[in-house]
Parts: C-alpha cells; sequence; structure tokens
C-alpha cells in the first residue's frame, strides 16, 4: 500500500496490510485481504459493507479474538506504539480494556445472562486496575449512569434479561469503556436496535467520544448511520479495501462502482415520485463472493454493472489516488472504471 | 395429577398381568376354603374399581397394605429397602460426577485431541455396554481372579464402615460408569457451546485473564444445565438399577420390585412403583427449586 493518508496528531491505531486467512473445511478462506487504514484521537472511521465482507473479522483479528486454531493472522496493527499482532497473549490481554474496546452486534446475547451487571462491570475495572470491589462498584456505577441507564446503583444488581436492548447495549458500552480505553470498536453496535434507540446511542457514542477523545472503529452496513457519525468512510469488499475517503467525498462522489450500487439501495425520502409512486431502489445483484474462492482480477467484476476495462477480470486495481481531499484525507478507489466518468 | 395417573396404570397393567397371587402363595395343596378365605382376607374377590377405591384410599394415609407373601406391611418392607437403594444412587451419581465434569471439560477444550477422542471411545462404550455385564465383568476381575472386593451384599454404614464401602465400590461403579458417559457427553457438548456464546467474547474482550474468563463465564454457565440431567439419572438410580441390584445381590427397591412381581405380591408392587414415580417428581420438584436459586432467569 502507498501514500497513507495521516491525520496531524499521532495515529491511535495504525494498521498496515493486515491479512486473514481462515482454515475452513473448504480449504482457506481469505476473509481479509491486505487491510491499511488509521484512526486519529477523537476520530470515528466507519467500515462499511455488505455482510461476508471481512468488516468484523478484520477487527476481531486486531484483538486476537478469532480462535487460533483456524486463524492466521498477518500484517502490522500498532495501537498506541506497539503492534497488536506479534505482542504476547498476556500483553495483548492487557491491552484488550484499556487500549481497546469493543461493542458487539447483539446486546441480547453479548452479556452473560447468570451474572449480574455489575459483576460483569467489576470484573473488567478490576481486572485492570488494582482496586477493591467498593471502589470498582463505585466507578461501575458512575459508568451506567454516564451511559444513561435509570437508576445506576440498583441496575448494577440487576440480570440482563431484565434490561431491554437498548439497556443492554448501554451496558456493553460501560464495559467497554471503563478502563478508558483509547480506541473504541463497536462491531455492528447499533443494527439489532430499532432506530429510536440506534440514535440515542449514537449519540451516547458520540459524547462520549467528544469527552474522551476516543478513536472509534464503527462497523455498519447501514450507510445512514455512516452519514451520521463518521469523519472518514472505509468501503470493504471482498476482504479488500475497495474506497476510502472523507465521508463528504466517498458519500458524494463515490467512484467505485460497489460504493455506488451501496448507495443506491437507499431509499431517499426527498427523490421526486415517478408516476405518484417511490421508485424502485436499485440493487446489487448477486451475492459477494465466497472468500475460499476470490476472483483473480477485481474482487468486484462478476457483479460489476460497468465492467468497462479488459484488466477488469485479470488484473487486481491497485488503491489510486482521486483527489487530495479535504483535510488532508485523500480520497482512494481500487477500480479500473474511470472515477465519475460513467456515473 | 401424575401420581393418579401413574397409580392408575399400575394398578391396571399389574391386573392385567396373568397369575394368581394366592395360588402362588398357597403352593400346591390348599382346599377351596382355605382359596376362598385369602381371596376374601386381603380383598380380591371385590370388583377392580373397588380394590383399586380401597388402595388409592389407604395410600393417601401413608398405608399402603400388606405384603401377600411376608405379611409384613409394605411401607416398613420398602423402609428397610430405601437406606440401600439411596447408598447406592447417590454414591452412582457422586462418582458419575466425579468423571464427567472433568473429562468432558478436558474433551470441550481441546476438541479432536488424543484426550478427547479417548473420552469419545470410553464413553461411548460406557453408554453401549449394559451395566449388569460390567456389574458380571467387575466381580469376575475384582472379586474373583484378584480377590480384592467381595462379591455383593449390603452392610449399614452404622455397622461396619469398612465393609460398607467395600461391598460398595463394585456396584457404585457399575452403575456410575454408565451415567458418568451418559452425562460426559452432555458436559462436553454444554462447554463446548458456552465457549462459543457471544458472551464469553465480551468477558475476553474485558481482557480479563483466561482462567476468570473459563470458570465464571463458561463453565458455570455450561454447569447450570448439568443439574437437570443429573437430577434424571439420581431418579433412574433411585428407581432401582433392578439388573445390578441382582448381580451384586444389593438389598433394594429394584430388587424388592422384583420379587414382588416374581410373587405376585401386588400390594408390594403397588407401593413400590407408586414411589419411584413419587421419588421422580420429588426429584423434579427439587431440581426446579434448585435452578431457582442459581440461574437468576427462572428467579422471581
Amino acid at each position: 500500500m502507498t501514500a497513507t493518508s495521516l491525520p496531524a496528531a499521532e495515529p491511535v491505531l495504525e494498521v498496515d496490510d493486515l491479512r486473514v486467512e481462515l482454515r475452513t473445511p473448504r480449504g482457506p478462506a481469505h476473509v481479509v485481504n491486505g487491510l491499511s487504514y488509521t484512526v486519529g484521537p477523537g476520530e470515528t472511521v466507519a467500515v462499511v459493507g455488505e455482510s461476508g465482507s471481512g468488516k468484523s473479522v478484520s477487527v476481531l483479528a486486531l484483538l486476537g479474538l478469532l480462535p487460533a486454531r483456524v486463524a492466521t493472522v498477518t500484517g502490522r496493527a500498532v495501537l498506541q506504539g506497539e503492534d497488536l499482532l506479534t505482542m504476547s497473549s498476556d500483553r495483548l490481554r492487557q491491552v484488550r480494556g484499556p487500549g481497546a474496546g469493543m461493542v458487539f452486534q447483539d446486546p441480547m446475547t453479548s452479556l452473560n445472562p447468570v451474572l449480574s451487571i455489575g459483576k460483569q462491570l467489576i470484573e473488567g475495572i478490576r481486572a485492570h486496575s488494582d482496586v477493591s470491589k467498593e471502589v470498582a462498584r463505585r466507578r461501575a456505577a458512575d459508568l451506567l449512569g454516564e451511559v444513561g441507564l435509570p437508576d445506576p446503583e440498583r441496575a448494577l444488581d440487576r440480570y440482563p434479561h431484565e434490561l431491554s436492548g437498548g439497556m443492554r447495549q448501554r451496558v456493553v458500552i460501560a464495559i467497554a469503556l471503563s478502563n478508558s480505553p483509547a480506541l473504541l470498536i463497536a462491531d455492528e453496535a447499533t443494527t439489532a436496535l430499532d432506530v429510536t434507540v440506534q440514535a440515542q446511542i449514537i449519540d451516547l457514542v458520540e459524547r462520549l467520544q467528544a469527552d474522551h477523545g476516543t478513536g472509534v472503529i464503527w462497523i455498519t452496513h447501514d450507510l445512514g448511520v455512516v452519514a451520521g457519525i463518521a469523519d472518514r468512510v472505509l468501503v470493504m469488499y471482498g476482504g479488500r479495501c475497495v474506497e476510502d475517503g472523507t465521508v463528504d467525498d466517498v458519500l458524494e462522489h463515490p467512484a467505485h462502482p460497489y460504493t455506488r450500487g451501496l448507495l443506491g439501495s437507499l431509499p431517499d425520502l426527498a427523490q421526486p415520485l415517478v408516476d405518484g409512486r417511490v421508485p424502485d431502489l436499485t440493487t446489487v445483484p448477486g451475492l459477494p463472493p465466497p472468500p475460499t474462492d476470490l476472483p483473480a482480477g477485481c474482487v468486484f467484476w462478476p457483479r460489476c454493472p460497468v465492467r468497462s476495462d479488459p484488466r477488469c477480470e485479470t488484473e487486481q486495481p491497485p488503491l489510486a489516488v482521486l483527489s487530495p481531499g479535504s483535510g488532508g484525507l485523500e480520497h482512494r478507489a481500487a477500480t479500473w472504471c474511470e472515477s465519475g466518468a460513467d456515473r | 395429577m401424575v401420581l393418579v395417573g401413574v397409580s392408575l396404570i399400575v394398578f391396571s397393567l399389574i391386573h392385567l398381568v396373568r397369575g394368581d397371587p394366592v395360588r402362588l402363595a398357597l403352593g400346591t395343596r390348599y382346599s377351596q376354603e382355605t382359596y376362598d378365605a385369602l381371596r376374601h382376607r386381603n380383598g380380591l374377590d371385590l370388583p377392580l374399581v373397588q380394590q383399586y377405591v380401597t388402595w388409592v384410599g389407604r395410600a393417601l394415609t401413608g398405608d399402603l397394605g400388606v405384603s401377600f407373601r411376608s405379611g409384613g406391611t409394605v411401607t416398613s418392607l420398602i423402609g428397610e429397602r430405601l437406606p440401600a437403594t439411596l447408598t447406592l444412587a447417590f454414591a452412582a451419581v457422586f462418582l458419575a460426577l466425579l468423571i464427567a465434569v472433568p473429562l468432558g471439560t478436558v474433551s470441550a477444550l481441546r476438541p479432536r485431541s488424543f484426550i478427547d477422542r479417548f473420552a469419545t471411545v470410553i464413553s461411548q462404550i460406557g453408554i453401549s455396554v449394559p451395566d449388569f455385564w460390567l456389574a458380571i465383568v467387575l466381580i469376575l476381575v475384582f472379586a474373583g481372579t484378584l480377590g480384592w472386593l467381595p462379591t455383593g451384599g449390603y452392610v449399614p454404614l452404622t455397622e461396619d464402615p469398612l465393609g460398607w464401602l467395600e461391598r460398595l465400590v463394585l456396584p457404585a461403579v457399575a452403575t456410575g460408569v454408565v451415567s458418568g458417559s451418559v452425562l460426559t457427553r452432555f458436559v462436553r457438548s454444554s462447554v463446548l457451546e458456552a465457549m462459543g456464546s457471544d458472551h464469553v467474547r465480551t468477558a475476553q474482550a474485558k481482557g480479563l485473564p483466561e482462567r476468570q474468563v473459563f470458570t465464571w463465564h463458561v463453565l458455570r454457565n455450561a454447569l447450570l444445565p448439568l443439574v437437570t440431567v443429573t437430577g434424571v439419572q439420581l431418579a433412574y438410580l433411585l428407581s432401582g438399577v433392578v439388573v445390578v441390584e441382582i448381580v451384586f445381590s444389593w438389598p433394594g427397591l429394584g430388587q424388592l420390585a422384583l420379587q414382588a412381581v416374581r410373587s405376585r405380591d401386588y400390594p408390594v408392587l403397588q407401593g413400590a412403583i407408586l414411589l419411584f414415580a413419587l421419588v421422580f417428581l420429588v426429584i423434579n420438584l427439587l431440581v426446579d427449586l434448585l435452578y431457582s436459586r442459581i440461574d437468576p432467569r427462572i428467579r422471581r
């Protein structure tokens, strides 16, 4: 990869050529194939793509949360000056929490059903700082208050099943933030929630981020969410970054046919009616390629509506800089298709 | 409700079986008068419905009737046998858990390793092998060839602790291995399932030490359903592992029930089966109560 765009401050996380290969019964699956990006302090990077594009695996790999028996992770992922991928498992355990906290997709299953909320928060706090149970408990109650749980003191003694999905996700966020991490990874954190709750959770994360200067990786397939929260966007397809840049660049001037397909599949309420009806949404036909059998050329060409260049089928397009972008952040895309020419 | 159903079924089935308890009790030479008198004394000449109602009525007051054969009350007969059966059942379940929890857990932690394959083979054998066969083999080896342990019998713990233990080992192993095999498989799949659950990943992402993740988030959750399965095993063992009791001449309820069948001793048989049903109910109740203590999702 060439020309990594660097924000002004020292980045919190710097990922370089991350590759993940999973052993499957159908042969090796190339789930992440050379991903590079940086996350600055207080910055939100959204990683978008449809199911199976390797988004979740790419972040689970960072924290060593993939089963070691089946996953091979290579590349570099430097968090606050230390490479996560080469550090000892003991050191990695210390980094999980204070270094990077993680919020998962489904709040209904990501908390232990038989332990109280308090226990689950306190054990995380005490794993990283040598404090008494009472101190940890007070800090846990403060955290619950901070994430907007009513009556935090009593909530500590409640069990996950007594809370709604949105409240549970707040608890998961409180757990992720309990050791003031430099980086927060939200893996489809609002996907399982209904829209109003989704908006509350997003507001919450933005507020906490502003207060603590946390860098955020926000994984989602919801471009509406991206527009609302992200500073930068990274579009993933077939385990590769096919386009990245500032939110404005990517959403306003998408260059990759896949990004355009994703944007075209969004409903637009401001759109004029056609024959008195809302015009049909466009879709990206077909399915993503199986990671065990990626196409030789551009990963997207089997589904690509453009396919203008003879190299599409045979040669992997590099991430090329399209414009210097705003605020020193380049807009890049990996496609042979002439940017903007056939929009 | 369940008990009424069970009692009805038991009662009807017993009376459907051919064989006359009075004739069996009297032997070959008896006069018609004696026969009639005996039938009358035990109420066997009454219509079945009336017999049932009388029996249930008495059973409700704790009177299960009098044995045709020994003349003792059924409650006292069962009472005599109960300690032996309780001893064997609890020993077997204890042994089963002692095998199943560590073996199942280790297998789940290292799937497809040598120890996992070993455990799979052993538990497969344990499930397939009939307990009476295992009992006979154990007797042949440890009581016969090696001569380390007695072949059977039972002495109460209070009389002779060592003799009690010596006589308990073989029958407990014979029944415990079978239960243990069932439970091992269960623990293995339960732990595997717990390890794959989302909340374990949350726990890892918190940066908890592996050991803490394992005890609090894997093992604790995996062992909850084990309570139910263990309860079922215990109930099964308490209702008499008939054949094993016979092989080891273990004076338990299974043996009592079998003798009662042979001699068509209706009151004893009815009493024993009613007790088995009661045991199942009580154990299920205990399991439910225990659950409400250990699983917050069931607490009200």
